[in-house]
């Protein structure tokens, strides 16, 4: 299978002596669905950072299907959900037009949307099960209601690669088991190579199909089965009944 | 009122302004910035002394004055070179000094240079109103055609950053406009007021509309509103216009809080 993201032997620092990932190595396979979890300032972040080619590694080389991440030609084929409180606007927005702006690297950025844009806008705001609130202020809906607006903003840009960073920061944990239902029928649906990064790995760990724990470099790589009990998330012990 | 050709001049440009202003600013004010039309004023304010001084238009001096410090603004945040704040007060005191340096040494200290400062409604000509109109309204099909790019960017920057779209350009192109927006506006407004066109609208629309395209519209409708109401005032209170439509916008502000806050209690 054709690799999505490969980082090979990567080392990176914000301020020399002070590294936050040393020799890191990791290879997604296109299709996959992986979790990247491990604890605030641990490295998750920087390393999503440096696999999306918005940062360049000290040492190493990081590659997006293929081409050297800083220079990917395809980014219109990159999905990526930021944490919540990273999103911007004041004021009323729509779910329709939270949504709408996924499609702005596809759909093309002067005029209004063309026909099938919309269509696939419209599905994309169905997937997630808020057709019903389409229309209404992202204000007035609930935190999980709100980060499924951004996945479904994500989908309308028909990825290859969907990135979703600290995604259920801040949501309770039943809805955060609910998000991960649908990224798990989404992924099966689409087959899109999917990154959850989260320190609440607990929702996700019976759904993908390999976890990557990240602590300055990776320190656990396989299946989240065989992951020694005491780094579990305990906020979801019943997800692995 | 409107017998004076002064009075139909002064609405004819007011009504692009009232227009431009919010539609402008309402991308400020969801980035953050809503105080960088007052920086961008204050290098407009050394653009008309600079004009006095080279004996050239002031209006034209300001509006190149104007655009730049508002690329400058954005290009010194986009590159990080100094924090959104930092980038700000440079422009501002350092557009204020060379002000009142150049106009001292023009010796235009002057009651013509109040007029540029508060507004008047004496100073447009129908040469102003033909590249107010011109001008104004390639920003407004500018802000049209790009809308939904502008959205995007202001709902996720990081987002359609990631997607490769091109967040910087349409950055520095929201900054252009503000600076275009502060040269066409001052001498209705004023350098020291317009900055307030471009955020009072805006902010008293978000308290009642119920989406990003209810909110800029109700804004443009609310600052097209406060200049026609501010210009009537200005003519009969025998008062600088620049005051009196900023003083209706904020009277805006305060019925739509009222509106929204018997709508929550309701």
């Amino acid at each position: 299978m054709p690799l999505a993201v490969e980082l090979e032997d990567v080392s990176f620092a914000y301020r020399p002596g002070q590294p936050v990932l040393t020799n890191v190595d990791l290879a997604v396979e296109e299709g996959e669905f992986v979790a990247v979890a491990g604890p605030n300032g641990g490295g998750k972040t920087t390393l999503v950072r440096l696999a999306l080619g918005l940062s360049r590694p000290g040492s190493g080389s990081v590659r997006l299907f293929g081409e050297p991440a800083h220079r990917f030609s395809r980014r219109a084929a990159l999905g990526y959900v930021a944490q919540r409180a990273q999103l911007g606007g004041h004021g009323p927005v729509t779910v329709r037009e939270v949504v709408a702006a996924g499609r702005l690297a596809q759909g093309g950025l002067l005029g209004p949307l063309r026909a099938r844009d919309r269509a696939i806008v419209d599905a994309a705001i169905d997937d997630v099960g808020l057709s019903d609130h389409a229309r209404a202020p992202l204000s007035e809906l609930s935190g999980g209601q709100q980060q499924r607006a951004f996945i479904a903003k994500a989908f309308a840009g028909e990825p290859s690669l969907l990135v979703l960073d600290e995604p259920t920061a801040g949501v309770d944990a039943e809805s955060q088991e609910s998000l991960a239902r649908l990224l798990d029928r989404l992924h099966r649906d689409r087959r899109v190579t999917t990154l959850y990064v989260s320190h609440e790995f607990g929702a996700v760990e019976g759904i993908v199909e390999r976890l990557v724990l990240v602590r300055g470099g990776i320190v656990f790589d396989g299946p989240p089965a065989t992951l020694p009990s005491e780094w579990h998330d305990p906020s979801h012990a019943h997800a692995r009944e | 009122m409107l017998e004076s050709e002064f009075m139909r001049l002064a609405f004819a440009t007011g009504a692009v302004v009232g227009l431009l202003a919010p539609a402008v600013g309402f991308f400020l004010v969801q980035r953050n910035m809503s105080l960088v039309g007052d920086g961008v004023g204050h290098t407009a304010f050394a653009g008309v002394a600079a004009g006095y001084l080279l004996g050239v238009s002031p209006v034209l001096t300001a509006l190149v004055a104007a655009v730049a410090g508002a690329v400058g603004i954005e290009w010194l945040r986009s590159r990080r070179q100094a924090a959104g704040d930092q980038a700000l007060a440079l422009l501002f005191y350092t557009g204020l000094a060379l002000g009142v340096v150049l106009a001292s040494s023009a010796g235009a200290l002057n009651v013509n240079l109040f007029a540029f400062l508060f507004g008047s409604i004496l100073t447009v000509t129908r040469e102003d109103l033909v590249v107010v109109a011109v001008l104004g309204a390639a920003g407004l099909a500018t802000v049209a055609l790009l809308y939904r790019a502008l959205v995007g960017v202001v709902v996720d920057e990081e987002g359609a950053r990631v997607a490769g779209v091109p967040v910087i350009p349409l950055n520095v192109l929201v900054a252009g406009l503000a600076g275009l927006t502060i040269g066409l506006s001052m001498q209705i407004v004023g350098i020291l007021l317009i900055a307030a066109l471009m955020v009072l609208p805006v902010i008293a629309s978000v308290r009642v509309a119920w989406s990003m395209r209810s909110s800029i519209l109700l804004a443009m409708a609310i600052g097209l509103a406060s200049v026609f109401a501010g210009l009537t005032i200005a003519y009969y209170g025998d008062l600088p216009p620049g005051g009196a439509i900023v003083l209706v916008a904020a009277g805006a502000f305060l019925v739509t809080s009222l509106v929204d806050a018997v709508r929550r209690r309701g």
